[in-house]
């Protein structure tokens, strides 16, 4: 197999020290998982866009180069081979990339403090399209079928202290498509729990708006059945500064796909991409996440941690971060850190950090990839630790990193819950 | 008062060159109270009796018996041992992953003892025992072993050592890799340990410099898996100035025979 790669100004990780000594550097891998299916040139599948018009354009494999449209038929069917899908197993999708998605969308049901608006729309609504547009097919075909949506909105300097919390619960296998606004209006606060439950074959758009001076976190929690299948894009949308915290957990799901992105509109915002992610056997849980530094003086930082364990767990993780020309002063950093506890298990993790100026105040990124082997279980229990204490001391200190910057007490101990459970559930 | 005895000892790995006999016969038996020096060349299979006393799975013993105050050692699970009093000071600690020190120091600790320690107390001995090994508070809050030195990782050791007060430690060449200054340190720690009066210990070391600061009661002198002379102090000071070359494989079975007729007489 080749692998084309087009450097603009990757930098490597800033001290090559890896988070764990003798812990190994993961680097780019291609996946076998869909190459018998299609002998189609690799990369250049996508086009230049930087207008949000789509279309044709010049092949690029900069992520300022994807292809962005709202209309399906302007994104060429899947082979697997494509720079954006080369690790995800097609074949499990279950039609979210080739059929029409109008089986019902999964549930929702919002628990909002007073003076939070919740709205369901129809397709023409004008909030539509004001935070996102699909980069991907499968995120332009549920932007083509979806028929409601449910908006959100946190008025102008409301403090909301409370979470609002958004229970999206699945209707079956039966491929759907999803839409959710939420929209933070300047100077609010508040946090969103997007709650994702039961059985559901889903494709979702998930637009987020933070206003000027706004402060929101949106947390997205996969506990799905294991027949799940859920590829979501969510894509924030930030004013002047703007504060913006996004959380992915992912526990639960046959494939979960998120593509979380953040883009800058003016000067002084910050976001903070969070994820934590635990497979078991057979699960399939992939997180591309782009960060765009279009304008100057921003922040952006970056932690995905992941635990895997048993036969075919496969995790992937891709940050891309693009600095622009135009960003001058931005302050980037992105890692992402998996822990692999059994044999068969395979975590992919490919950072993508391009930098087109020179006037930045830093950027950096770091992924590791360690694995918790019989001398860690060994040194553990020859201090009298036994080993079901051990792995769970191991996994909870690893992903507690993660938890604790949720910074909400009930959905901390929720979590550490379910990942106790995870950690019972596959292992003897 | 107890006793650790190992009877006619034999290990062997399985190698990708087939199985492969590292110990052939070791008999050795530690009172509560005595410290015994095993001394030998590299690769004389010292790390593997160390390790096959903590139970770790590489090592397959073929025959022989372990035993606590007549308890079967082999029967028990490397934890179980752990409890049962046995304390393995590694030779190359490892790191482990997401564990912080003090969550791994309370989490052996009570696993040890079959309850938790008391907050207030256990906080102060950490402290004191840390600062008596010069080892920074800062410690605590890393990850196990993660990115500490050789010789840091030395003390952490003896650091546990002091904290869970085994009946018998077993030191792996705790000594080498420091430098005179840690070495006092870690030797101090080691006595402070000893000195409470209900621990034994097993001293592996390849060197004699260490047996200055920690006196040992017996010296095993280790060649090829076996146990080839034995004495007192004063044998440490023989091979101060000879070295194994007497003991070595070249000089022929029937001399390190001899030696070790020698040493049964
Ligand atoms: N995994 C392994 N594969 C092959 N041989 C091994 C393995 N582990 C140990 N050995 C061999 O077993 C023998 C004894 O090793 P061991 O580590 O017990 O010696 P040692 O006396 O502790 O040496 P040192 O002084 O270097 O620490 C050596 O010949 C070593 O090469
Ligand atoms: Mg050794």
């Amino acid at each position: 197999m080749t692998d084309i790669t087009t450097e603009k100004a990757r930098i490597g990780a800033p001290s090559a020290q890896p988070f764990i000594n003798g812990f190994t550097e993961e680097g780019e891998s291609l996946s076998p998982i869909n190459s018998a299916e299609s002998k189609a040139p690799l990369a250049g599948a996508s086009a230049k866009s930087h207008s949000h018009g789509g279309g044709v354009g010049i092949p690029d494999s900069s992520r300022a180069g994807r292809l962005t449209s709202y209309n399906l038929a302007d994104f060429k069917p899947l082979t697997g081979m494509e720079e954006d899908w080369r690790f995800t197993p097609l074949k499990r999708l279950r039609g979210l990339h080739t059929d029409a998605l109008t089986g019902t969308a999964p549930e929702v049901l919002v628990t909002a403090p007073l003076g939070v608006l919740v709205e369901t729309v129809d397709r023409n609504d004008k909030r539509i399209g004001s935070a996102a547009i699909p980069e991907d097919r499968v995120s332009a075909n549920a932007w083509e079928n979806f028929t409601e949506a449910t908006v959100i909105t946190v008025p102008a300097e409301a403090q909301v202290t409370d979470e609002i919390s958004v229970l999206i619960t699945g209707q079956g296998t039966e491929a759907s498509a999803q839409h959710i606004v939420i929209e933070a209006k300047k100077f609010s606060k508040a946090v969103v729990v997007l709650d994702h439950q039961g059985t559901a074959v889903v494709s979702q758009n998930v637009e987020i708006l933070v206003g000027d001076g706004a402060d929101l976190t949106v947390i997205s929690l996969q506990e799905w059945h294991d027949d799940s299948v859920h590829a979501s894009s969510q894509q924030a949308k930030l004013g002047r500064d703007a504060k913006f915290k996004h959380i992915v957990v992912s526990l639960g799901g046959d494939l979960v796909r998120m593509t979380p992105s953040a883009r800058f509109t003016a000067t002084g915002a910050e976001v903070e991409l969070l994820g934590l992610y635990f497979a078991d056997a057979g699960q399939h849980l992939e997180q591309r996440l782009f960060v765009d530094h279009s304008v100057a003086n921003c922040k952006s930082n970056v932690l995905y941690k992941g635990a895997l364990q048993g036969k075919n767990a496969h995790t992937v993780w891709v940050g891309d971060v693009l600095i622009r020309k135009e960003a001058e002063g931005t302050d980037t950093y992105e890692a992402n850190r998996n822990l692999v506890l059994t044999d068969g298990a395979r975590a992919d993790s490919v950072p993508n950090l391009e930098i087109e100026t020179g006037l930045i105040e830093g950027a950096g990124h770091a992924s590791a990839t360690g694995r918790f082997d019989d001398e860690h279980l060994f040194y553990l229990m020859a201090r009298g630790i036994s080993e079901e204490v051990a792995r769970r001391l191991v996994v909870r200190g690893f992903l507690n990193e993660i938890i604790q910057k949720i910074k909400v007490p009930a959905l901390e101990e929720r979590l550490t819950a379910a990942v106790e459970r995870e950690l019972a559930a596959t292992n003897n | 008062m107890s006793t650790l005895e190992i009877k006619d000892l034999h290990v062997s790995i399985d190698t990708e060159q087939g199985t492969k006999e590292i110990l052939k016969g070791v008999s050795l038996t530690i009172k509560t109270g005595e410290t015994h020096a095993i001394m030998g060349p590299n690769g004389s299979g010292k790390s593997t009796l160390a390790s096959t006393i903590a139970g770790h799975p590489r090592y397959n013993v073929t025959g022989g018996t372990i035993t606590l105050d007549g308890e079967d050692v082999l029967a028990m699970s490397v934890d179980e041992r752990a409890r049962a009093g046995l304390f393995l000071a590694m030779q190359y600690p490892v790191e482990v992953p997401g564990v912080s020190m003090t969550n791994f120091l309370r989490t052996a600790k009570t696993a040890i003892d079959g309850e938790a320690p008391s907050l207030r107390h256990w906080t102060k001995d950490v402290k004191a025992a840390m600062a008596q090994l010069r080892i920074d508070a800062d410690f605590t809050q890393r990850n196990v072993n993660e990115g500490f030195s050789g010789g840091e990782k030395k003390r952490v050791e003896i650091l546990q050592l002091e904290l869970f007060k085994p009946r018998f430690a077993i030191l792996d060449e705790t000594d080498s890799g420091l430098d005179v200054d840690a070495l006092k340190v870690v030797s101090e720690g080691v006595n402070r340990a000893h000195a409470e009066g209900n621990m034994g210990t097993l001293l592996i070391t390849h060197y004699t410099r260490i047996l200055r600061y920690i006196k040992p009661d017996f010296v095993h002198v280790f060649v090829d898996g076996q146990v080839v002379e034995e004495g007192g102090p004063e044998l440490a000071d023989r091979l101060e100035e000879e070295g194994y070359d007497r003991y070595a494989k070249g000089a022929g079975a029937a001399s390190i025979a001899a030696a070790a007729a020698a040493a049964q007489a």
